[in-house]
């Protein structure tokens, strides 16, 4: 009964996130400082860890090829599948559910604590319009944070195969154009916008109804990350199975 | 004027207030002041429609709260101000860019005139340099006054307060509880105060409200409080060593 009651709310806040719109020219500042916060800002560390993943999902097809009759060209195309198809889109929006999710939960939740958002609601503004909107069309953006970090672990299984010595660069690109179905990179998009959304609006859930003060902000961002995770994974499993399963 | 008939709030079968019938009179300080847990801050967010009473009605100005559709609800949101406890700043605005805020929402001046009223404001509860600093770059003074200016901005016509001298020195509470006060008079508004202080029952206490759990328990004002036979009201009063002191000094005659 409990998780129902939150889902319920949760649906009654996405009805509020459209309802009463703030007005558009402080929207727009809204928006551009959302897209600095919360994309330029994972670029960084969304572009390293896709570097060693890919690098580590090279190095590991290599060393499992151990049969002389599978061609070295796999490598670059298990590279290319495994990061295109999860780690890009899942593995990186899981540790943003980290990042960004606890970024919005406290950011959020600190408001709430210190009556921020009452004060948006005295001076008759939809505080959840103001608050999460902007972040819902920030993460618009976040398919581009996806593709980069597609090229920047292709880039770094690249690296890694061919300077570890594990493939020559030839086989490794040859790997990489072999059999490519440009719906993969429908589907991983479509799962990269689905994730978007609920970065934005599970963590804002989370901070915008919480209650109490600065330890119940700290358990807000906890619970904030793990509930982002289980959808994602969940809707993970359910698109993979709607959309590759035919 | 703000009148309250009949006034009944309740949380998870617990009632908070139990017929509350008030009115706050424009262009004076009216203070709901009361112990801890009596209800006053649930009052005032009935007041300020943060909580939907379940029995009763409030009236603003003769337009009674539960008669008013969303538009006229919205309108009358733009026609309050208010000062939290914590003074509720937006941290990552600039001093300047919290009082614009309201401007910047509610009207559709030019960047020049709201910057013109921001800087009227500012200069009217005397932070004229303040302009350009965070909010956590200012004492916890000036973060008061920062929020009576953003309260004020819009020219409201009712301004409430929720313990605005809370966690200030003597001193700086002085100045916050006067500012209220010359404000309320300069620009005629419906000023409503929740406060348990009694200095600034004493300083600018025209009309006070006194609650005791959920209730009503008396009202007068600040000459009336000090006479008053009301158990509740001197068991409050006079909580407090020094008022105790100069209790006693009154009943010995000196």
């Amino acid at each position: 009964m409990f998780y129902l009651d939150d889902i319920g709310r949760y649906c009654l806040m996405l009805k509020g996130i459209f309802s009463k719109m703030t007005k558009g020219s402080v929207l727009r500042t809204l928006i551009f400082k959302e897209i600095d916060d919360l994309i330029i800002g994972s670029l960084g560390i969304t572009m390293f860890l896709a570097f060693f993943i890919g690098a580590v999902v090279a190095i590991q097809t290599a060393l499992n090829l151990t049969n002389p009759l599978i061609p070295k060209e796999l490598i670059g195309f298990a590279s290319r599948q495994s990061i295109i198809l999860e780690f890009a889109p899942t593995f990186i929006s899981v540790i943003m559910a980290g990042k960004v999710g606890s970024f919005i939960t406290s950011s959020i939740g600190t408001m709430r604590v210190t009556e921020q958002i009452d004060a948006l609601e005295v001076m008759g503004i939809n505080s959840i319009n103001y608050l999460v909107f902007p972040k819902i069309i920030a993460m618009l953006m976040y398919p581009f944070v996806i593709a980069i970090a597609m090229f920047t672990g292709i880039f770094g299984g690249y690296i890694a195969g061919v300077y570890g010595g594990f493939v020559s660069s030839s086989e490794f690109i040859t790997g990489l154009q072999e059999d490519f179905i440009p719906f993969h990179l429908v589907y991983a998009f479509m799962k990269t916008f689905l994730f978007a959304f609920f970065l934005a609006t599970i963590p804002s859930f989370h901070g915008y109804y919480m209650r109490g003060g600065a330890l119940e902000v700290g358990k807000a961002s906890t619970s904030a990350f793990v509930w982002t995770t289980v959808v994602i994974v969940i809707s993970n499993y359910v698109l993979t199975q709607l959309l590759l399963s035919s | 004027m703000i009148a309250v008939t009949d006034l009944h709030k309740g949380f998870n079968g617990e009632e908070i207030l139990k017929g509350i019938t008030a009115t706050f009179e424009r262009g004076k300080t009216n203070l709901i002041i009361g112990t801890s847990g009596s209800g006053k801050t649930v009052f005032l967010k009935c007041l300020l429609g943060l909580f939907t009473p379940e029995q009763g009605t409030i009236a603003y100005d003769g337009t009674f709260a539960s008669d008013m559709n969303k538009e006229q609800q919205r309108a009358l949101r733009e026609q309050m101000g208010m000062v939290f406890q914590g003074s509720a700043l937006f941290d990552s605005m600039t001093v300047a860019e919290n009082v614009m805020f309201p401007l910047q929402m509610f009207t559709k001046q030019k960047k020049s005139e709201m910057l013109d009223r921001v800087h009227a404001v500012l200069d009217r509860v005397h932070l004229e340099n303040a302009d350009k600093k965070l909010p956590s770059e200012i004492s916890g003074g000036m973060q008061k006054r920062v929020a009576i200016a953003r309260a004020v901005v819009t020219r409201p016509k009712y301004l409430f307060c929720d313990e605005p001298n809370s966690g200030l020195d003597p001193r700086t509470a002085i100045v916050i509880d006067n500012l209220i006060k010359e404000i309320t008079e300069e620009n005629d508004i419906t000023t409503v105060i929740n406060t348990h202080d009694m200095n600034s029952v004493m300083e600018i206490g025209e009309k006070i409200i006194f609650m005791q759990k959920g209730h009503l328990a008396w009202e007068g004002d600040k000459s009336q409080i000090f006479k008053t036979d009301n158990k509740a009201v001197t068991d409050f009063v006079y909580s407090s060593n020094l008022f105790k002191k100069v209790r006693e000094a009154q009943l010995q005659g000196l």
